[in-house]
């Protein structure tokens, strides 16, 4: 059930991050799919009875709170040129 | 029958936890302003939280509200206050992908399902009560390399905050 769960929660994150246009809500839809990872993690971890589950989301953890720290002043600096949170609006981004 | 409900107190909140943080998720795609999308995580957030209470692993449960909620979510929340940008993004909430992007959700849920399902499921040890020493021996001897690794991650996380901060600060002046 909870693994269910967890497959549901990544793709509905995944699904965000393709379809909304707003930066914001994309980095959060970003941060349910860590956490749906995070959940099937400990359910694996639970299954097995093993510490490798619970070490693993220890790091993501680490992880998402880094990735959150350099993506917030990423955003910041994209909307103080442009003023918008549309993410159409930066498609000249592209190499 | 109130015993009953009693005694099966646990599973009744695991799937009353799990089905909200299932519709917290939902509404998360459905919701326009940020800010109530980021108030459906928080409470996403919670109730995977309260399960990961109910699993007995409260440590995990304890960070995941410390740092996921206390840390990151304030964080975004702070950053969605200091943006009060009105835009197409508010009104307009979907993306032209939409159609191809739910197709292919809805192949990617079937694809991981059924190798969830019919693949190679590891042996359900019954209840295994978690320790939280045998966790902590193995974190700090086994994993120890990950351990630094992650101290080298947050530093490299730092100096790019910094980094972003500086070239943002010389582009404008």
């Amino acid at each position: 059930m909870l693994l269910a769960l967890s497959i549901a929660m990544f793709a509905l994150g995944l699904l965000g991050v393709i379809i909304r246009r707003n930066l914001l809500v994309m980095l959060m839809c970003m941060e349910l799919m860590l956490n749906a990872v995070n959940l099937s993690l400990v359910t694996f971890a639970q299954q097995t009875g093993t510490a490798a589950g619970a070490v693993l989301v220890f790091l993501i953890f680490v992880v998402a709170a880094a990735e959150i720290a350099v993506a917030i002043p990423i955003v910041l600096l994209l909307v103080r040129q442009k003023r918008t949170l549309a993410a159409d609006a930066y498609t000249d981004l592209k190499g | 029958m109130i015993e009953t409900m009693l005694r099966n107190l646990d599973t009744l909140l695991l799937y009353v936890f799990a089905l909200s943080a299932l519709v917290g998720a939902a509404l998360m795609l459905v919701l326009r302003h940020p800010m109530q999308v980021a108030m459906a995580l928080i409470s996403t957030m919670v109730f995977l939280g309260g399960i990961y209470g109910l699993l007995g692993v409260h440590f995990i449960a304890a960070f995941q509200v410390l740092i996921y909620v206390g840390a990151v979510m304030v964080f975004m929340v702070y950053v969605i206050m200091l943006l009060d940008v009105r835009d197409p993004s508010f009104t307009h909430r979907f993306s032209t992908l939409l159609i191809p992007a739910v197709l292919g959700g809805a192949l990617l849920v079937e694809l991981i399902g059924y190798a969830v399902w019919f693949g190679k499921t590891a042996p359900a040890a019954a209840t295994v009560s978690f320790n939280l020493q045998q966790f902590s021996v193995a974190f700090l001897s086994d994993y120890w390399l990950h351990f630094e690794l992650t101290s080298v991650l947050l530093l490299a996380a730092v100096v790019a905050a910094i980094a972003v901060i500086k070239a943002g600060k010389k582009h404008h002046g």
